[in-house]
């Protein structure tokens, strides 16, 4: 593991409940590590494999998925399909050699601004813990063909 | 990417010091004309405040001298100013939805504190902006008509002032409650303070014209059961639960109250502390004046046999066969008022409510004190006869208490001063009033305080550790005894009273989470139902078409309540004065000529949205029904779904721009 290695995460949220936590941490002037870039959607239920795998495959060392507790969709029950897709993608993200930990999703309601800065630092700490992931430049035949297939959806 | 076609300015915001005392925004400025060239930056320029006039004058006068086609504006969260640079893009003739605000505030500047690594991340997130700029398309809002009637949920103060307010308007209104009557919990009170106003003077007036009011139907032992639709145009189900009561034919005589045989303990309207009838209305004045059966506890719907209720009707009013019905109707927006819960002051043992006889809770003490409650008015002990010689008034149960609720319930010192000022006017009683801090800050309050003070109330400042009828010193035998730290004496105190009123918490309704969920709003992890913004939309939810009023938004007092049911009023008369609404184009579109017509999107959609044309083998998506939240989009194994405003374009654009820098630009900031 590099010594000063400082992870990079992209973070996913949603519109209506971890942004607005997001937002809640930056008035009440939180303070989270700012190894994380977050990236609005409507719903974590928007979540595409693809973009999880965009993000790793472009330098991200891991991706936090954030959305509302279950039972509190602003779509009803979205988030469920959030998480079913999460687990599906953790368990195809092994035989690649990614250590699926590196993906994670939180719940965080729009009011949770403290444990959204909290998970934050730890799942930054546990990215850190795991090292670089450097997918692109450790890419192998086998892998090649999923990023460019990866690339070429992204367009 | 067709990079040189586009122009784009990033506008960079100091925003006073609140971005720029940790972000160099020159910087930042400077490094996006400098690096995101390719990409179509022709102008980049960091400003005091680009929110302000001039700020957005200046982008207004770019766009329209330097021919920008995209704008990022790098400040603030789009919950705050996304709004205003798209009508300031608008008003220099580029389509609002060609610009992209990139939060520098809330997730860099204010969450950070080195400045190098906060400089550095504005840098990424302002090239994630630039590249999913460029995939935006030029959007028009949804037009959606909004229809005329209004649903009101919960015929409290809040609701009937709502329905009120809209129905004195000229626009028709659906006023559901759940309980035979209107009235709420206002009805229950005796007096209201500060003013020491008749709560049934004050509130009967309302509840008649809410119930005789042509615009207004009022729907009481009514339900919401089914809520579809949105914003304009939803189909709400409600269950009218039968009364056994022909409403046409009663004229409200209340014989049939008087005749019957059957008492049974009123555990709503009284609390637990009187009795009502099988076949009974809440109170005297109810509106509506029909009573209802309460069939598990009727006689005939027990036994088979009874049938007094019905004998004794002039009219022939009661009818027994009486099922609940389903009324379907269609409003254009809904304002929920559904009140509080009171704590149950069970729930802290050491308190011995529910054990200790002369033990109250605040809302028995109110009926306690109305002259139309079980004791007409008599302050007295559980046995009904003796009149208390001192009276302990405990401030914050299950309030501003970790155990319980953190938050600080609103009313309970002006109710408990109120209750202080009905006991020295009724008894001779030495009043107590056991408080951890006074919070009296409304009009008034705080000098109906100094009179409390003046009628010789003691105040004793402390939480009170327990109340026990365990005597251990002459003087506590038969009394119940307080024990309590006097903070400001700096001592362990036993007082012993002869009654105890705890002022419990108000909390979210106990099923709060399910009307929630019915209506598509959220809670806050309290239970309170969520405003679009504390302070500047507090009627408003993330649900457009949804409002929110009195205490299911969280504690509040009358005045509040009120208040709050005319705000909500107003947001909806505008929605019905317009028209129409405008809403975001975030949708989302199947091109049918890449579907597979797998259905895999049919079961995914929340809303039903998604229609399966049988003949064709496609799917298509309903433009009304679809809210846009994007489950569809990701799942279409075809990619055959687009989602406006979110596409995948614009998503792997953005992943692209936040990973534009080297990452090892990052140094360590936390320790």
């Amino acid at each position: 593991m590099t010594k000063d290695f400082e992870p990079l995460i992209i973070g996913f949220t949603c519109n209506w409940c971890s942004y607005r936590a997001a937002d809640m941490a930056g008035t009440a002037r939180l303070k989270y590590p700012p190894n994380v870039r977050l990236i609005r959607l409507m719903c974590s239920g928007r979540i595409d494999p693809s973009f999880i795998l965009k993000a790793l495959a472009g330098g991200a060392d891991g991706v936090l998925i954030t959305g509302c507790h279950p039972g509190e969709c602003h779509y009803l029950e979205q988030n469920y399909k959030a998480l079913r897709r999460v687990k599906l993608l953790k368990r195809t993200l092994a035989p690649f050699g990614i250590n699926p930990d590196r993906v994670k999703l939180v719940w965080a309601s729009a009011a949770e601004g403290v444990k959204l800065a909290r998970e934050i630092g730890v799942f930054v700490e546990e990215i850190r813990e795991l090292g670089p992931l450097n997918w692109p430049a450790r890419s192998t035949p086998e892998i090649n063909p999923v990023v460019e297939e990866v690339e070429e959806v992204a367009g | 990417m067709a990079e040189n076609k586009e122009r784009i300015g990033v506008y960079v915001c100091h925003c006073g010091t609140n971005i720029a005392g940790v972000v160099d925004v020159e910087e930042v400025a400077r490094w996006a004309k400098e690096n995101l060239g390719d990409q179509g930056v022709v102008i980049s320029k960091d400003y005091k405040f680009m929110c302000s006039s001039l700020g957005q004058d200046m982008i207004q006068a770019d766009i329209q001298k330097e021919g920008l086609t995209r704008v990022v504006v790098a400040a603030c969260s789009p919950h705050l100013h996304e709004k205003t640079f798209r009508v300031a893009a608008e008003r220099a003739g580029l389509n609002p939805y060609l610009t992209e605000l990139a939060s520098i505030r809330e997730q860099v500047s204010w969450v950070h504190k080195d400045k190098v690594v906060a400089t550095e991340k504005s840098k990424a997130v302002v090239a994630g902006a630039v590249s999913r700029v460029v995939m935006h398309e030029p959007l028009e809002p949804i037009i959606v008509p909004i229809a005329e009637p209004t649903l009101v949920v919960g015929g409290g103060i809040a609701g009937i002032q709502a329905a009120l307010e809209i129905a004195n308007a000229g626009h028709p209104v659906y006023l559901v409650e759940r309980e035979p009557s209107i009235g709420g919990h206002m009805a229950q009170f005796d007096k209201t303070f500060p003013t020491l106003d008749c709560s049934a003077c004050i509130l009967t007036p309302r509840m008649s014209e809410a119930g005789t009011h042509p615009n207004i139907t009022l729907l009481t032992y009514a339900e919401v059961e089914q809520v579809d639709g949105f914003v304009g145009n939803f189909d709400v189900t409600i269950r009218q639960k039968a009364r056994c009561v022909d409403t046409d034919a009663c004229t409200g005589c209340g014989i049939c109250e008087q005749k019957c045989p059957k008492k049974v303990i009123d555990d709503v309207f009284e609390v637990g502390l009187g009795y009502r009838k099988a076949i009974y209305t809440p109170f005297d004045q109810a509106v509506p004046k029909y009573p209802v059966i309460d069939r598990e506890n009727c006689t005939y719907f027990e036994k088979g046999t009874c049938r007094v209720c019905e004998k004794f009707c002039p009219t022939d009013a009661i009818n027994f066969e009486q099922e609940d019905e389903i009324i379907e109707i269609n409003v254009g927006n809904i304002i929920l008022a559904t009140g509080y819960d009171l704590f149950d002051a069970r729930r802290i043992p050491q308190y011995g409510y529910g054990r200790l006889a002369n033990v109250f809770t605040s809302l028995e003490f109110e009926r306690m004190t109305n002259a139309a409650g079980p004791t007409s008015g008599d302050i007295l002990l559980r046995d009904g006869k003796t009149v208390p010689k001192s009276v302990g008034i405990i401030h914050c149960v299950g309030s501003r208490d970790r155990n319980y609720n953190n938050y600080c319930s609103a009313i309970c010192c002006m109710q408990s001063l109120k209750f202080a000022h009905l006991v020295d006017e009724r008894t001779s009683a030495t009043v107590y009033n056991f408080y951890i801090d006074m919070r009296t800050p409304a009009k008034d309050y705080d000098e109906f305080y100094q009179r409390v003070l003046d009628e010789g109330t003691l105040f004793v400042r402390g939480k009170v550790a327990e109340v026990t009828d365990a005597a251990r010193i002459s003087g506590e035998e038969g009394k119940l005894i307080v024990q309590v730290e006097d903070t400001l004496a700096g001592k362990q105190r036993r007082i012993p009273l002869d009654m105890v009123i705890l002022s419990a918490a108000l909390e979210p309704r106990h099923d709060a989470y399910e009307t929630a969920h019915k209506f598509g709003i959220a809670c806050s992890a309290n239970g309170w139902f969520t405003e679009k913004h504390p302070k500047l939309d507090p009627v408003a939810t993330m649900t457009e078409g949804i409002f929110i009023a009195g205490a299911a938004t969280g504690p509040k007092d009358i005045p509040a309540s009120v208040s709050q049911g005319s705000a909500a009023a107003a947001r909806v008369l505008s929605y019905i004065e317009r028209g129409e609404l405008a809403l975001e184009p975030v949708r989302a579109m199947i091109n049918q000529e890449q579907c597979s017509g797998c259905r895999i999107c049919n079961d995914l959609c929340p809303y039903n949205a998604i229609l399966f044309h049988e003949d064709q083998m496609v799917s298509e998506i309903n433009q009304a029904l679809c809210q846009g939240c994007g489950t569809c989009v990701a799942a279409c194994p075809a990619g055959a779904i687009t989602g406006t405003v979110f596409s995948d374009k614009q998503v792997f654009a953005q992943i692209d721009g936040l990973l534009f820098l080297e990452k090892s630009a990052l140094v360590p900031e936390m320790a």
